[in-house]
């Protein structure tokens, strides 16, 4: 049985390698074969078991390899090995960021349902009334700098009407009223890296690279890098959907921008710090990526 | 009856073949890990929903869930030895000419549906073929094509703002994310039909894929001297 299909199909390869069968695709893209000179049974199969003892055994030791490398790795190896590959993802991501390029913006009437995930520094008692912004790490000062709503108010106002991703898998449009954070910085201005004066709008890159952003009860906490709060997206919203923020949803002041998870867009700001060094992040310590950067 | 050997697949191609099968199990199992944590595809006939991805049973059995962070490790490193094996696959294909055993022309589709006749045992004669049918090359070309798909759609939902426009290309966020969910449910279905037909086509077919070497019958006589050596 075996036998008379080999043969058929050889006849077929001898066809399309001289050109004499050119209704099929082989013939037609002119693939090439190649073949043995004539051997006798006996020589073929003991050609064929030394292919296949190397073969297998070549392909054995690399699967065993490659299973019992990555099964045996100790655990902190292999934690360490992922959290430098998100790192090296992040540097790859940070070469081909662009500030000027944007996440689309939708027409108000396309406002999702509001949805919320997560209490993380939202728990415990608040008063709106008492709230203040502290900021640290500003040029020309080593204490806090302490603003009310109303200062930030004053600011101009941004509205967008973008799409909220949350690292889980879904995404919302949201409308958003607020200061874009650039704005916010043309007013606060953070220190530089060598102390020069800081020139956010000419020369980002000379300002410290992160930005830490906490919860009053310090209970949540992130970290931003620079060029992705800086973009003209990235906003400190006062507004969701027309309305003031609702507690839920982080009045009085939060984070939001396309530009990076939900996860990182934290509600009910208590304390923004500029800093030289890469702030905390609450998910980043429980195994997210730190960068989480769209 | 003389033999012939044939040398059907070249070294670097079953390197490329191999490596990718952990790497695509890996891409497979991350992503579940992931998706699990908003699982909200399934298939639905007028308006009512015949199976959900996935049920509770499948993802207890397997561990899946509220392993979101470890889902995510894995997908971003990974994914970059999955695109790199798979571009890595493509030139290959482009410099060595393997492409001529791999890609298919119009009239393969006319062909192939004869080889899913013959197959069926529907029909006798068998269309003419090269190293592989023309079913064959349609699913081959498919599946490499599907592999840029997953590259395309998974870029488009790693950064939708910096690759904005590539995201609107599939309908925004969620029908990338979409795409790419089915993208990878065409992987599976392509992975159990690959084995079901490997299974079918034999031992000999298999070992090639590892040898590279193939025997065939030969319907030239073989040379004296070698005929003494025999």
């Amino acid at each position: 049985m075996s036998d008379e299909r080999d043969d058929i199909k050889l006849d077929e390869v001898r066809g399309i390698e001289s050109g004499k069968r050119s209704d099929n695709t082989a013939g037609i893209l002119k693939e090439k074969r190649v073949l043995s000179e004539p051997l006798s049974d006996v020589e073929a199969r003991k050609r064929m078991t030394g292919y296949s003892r190397r073969g297998f055994i070549t392909g054995g030791a690399a699967a065993l390899i490659a299973v019992f490398g990555w099964r045996c790795m100790p655990d902190e190896t292999k934690a360490n090995l992922l959290r430098r590959s998100l790192e090296f993802d992040e540097r790859v991501a940070q070469v081909f960021y662009r500030p000027t390029r944007l996440a689309p913006e939708f027409a108000p009437e396309s406002v999702s349902a509001p949805r919320t995930n997560g209490m993380e520094g939202l728990e415990g008692e608040f008063d709106p009334a008492s709230w203040r912004l502290s900021v640290g790490g500003l040029a020309g000062r080593n204490d806090d700098l302490v603003l009310t709503l109303d200062d930030i108010k004053k600011l101009p106002v941004t509205y967008m009407v973008t799409e909220l991703k949350c690292i889980e898998g879904w995404s919302i449009i949201v409308e958003w009223a607020g200061v874009r954070f650039s704005d916010f910085m043309k007013a606060y201005a953070p220190k530089t890296i060598n102390g020069t004066a800081p020139d956010v709008v000419n020369r980002p890159t000379e300002l410290v690279p992160y930005v830490s952003l906490a919860t009053p009860d310090q209970k949540y906490f992130v970290g931003w890098d620079m060029p992705s709060i800086l973009h003209p997206q990235t906003l400190l919203a006062y507004e969701m959907n027309g309305r003031p923020l609702t507690p839920d949803h982080g009045a009085p002041l939060r984070i939001a921008s396309p530009t990076k998870y939900g996860i990182k867009q934290l509600k009910r700001i208590g304390r923004i710090e500029f800093t030289a060094e890469r702030p905390r992040d609450f998910w980043a310590e429980q195994g997210y990526d730190w960068y989480s950067g769209h | 009856m003389p033999k012939q050997i044939e040398y059907k697949h070249p070294l670097a191609i079953r390197w490329m073949h191999w490596i990718n099968f952990p790497l695509l199990a890996m891409m497979i199992w991350s992503g579940m890990l992931i998706y699990w944590a908003n699982a909200v595809y399934g298939i639905r006939i007028a308006g009512y929903e015949i199976f959900h991805f996935f049920p509770a049973w499948f993802y207890e059995t397997l561990g899946i869930p509220y392993r979101l962070a470890e889902g995510l490790q894995l997908h971003f490193f990974f994914m970059w030895l999955f695109a790199a094996n798979g571009v890595a696959y493509v030139i290959y294909l482009a410099i060595s000419g393997e492409w001529r055993a791999l890609l298919p022309i119009p009239s393969s589709f006319r062909r192939a549906g004869q080889v899913a006749l013959h197959d069926a045992h529907i029909i006798k004669d068998k269309p003419p073929q090269g190293k592989y049918n023309d079913a064959q090359r349609i699913a081959y070309t498919g599946v490499i094509l599907m592999g840029a798909g997953s590259i395309i759609t998974g870029l488009s939902i790693y950064k939708p703002t910096q690759l904005a426009w590539l995201t609107a290309l599939f309908g925004g966020y969620g029908w990338a994310r979409w795409f790419h969910f089915w993208l990878t449910i065409l992987f599976v279905l392509f992975f159990l039909v690959h084995v079901i037909q490997v299974i079918l086509a034999g031992w000999s077919n298999f070992r090639s894929m590892i040898t590279g070497r193939e025997v065939v019958e030969s319907g030239e006589p073989i040379a004296a001297e070698q005929e003494v050596a025999a």
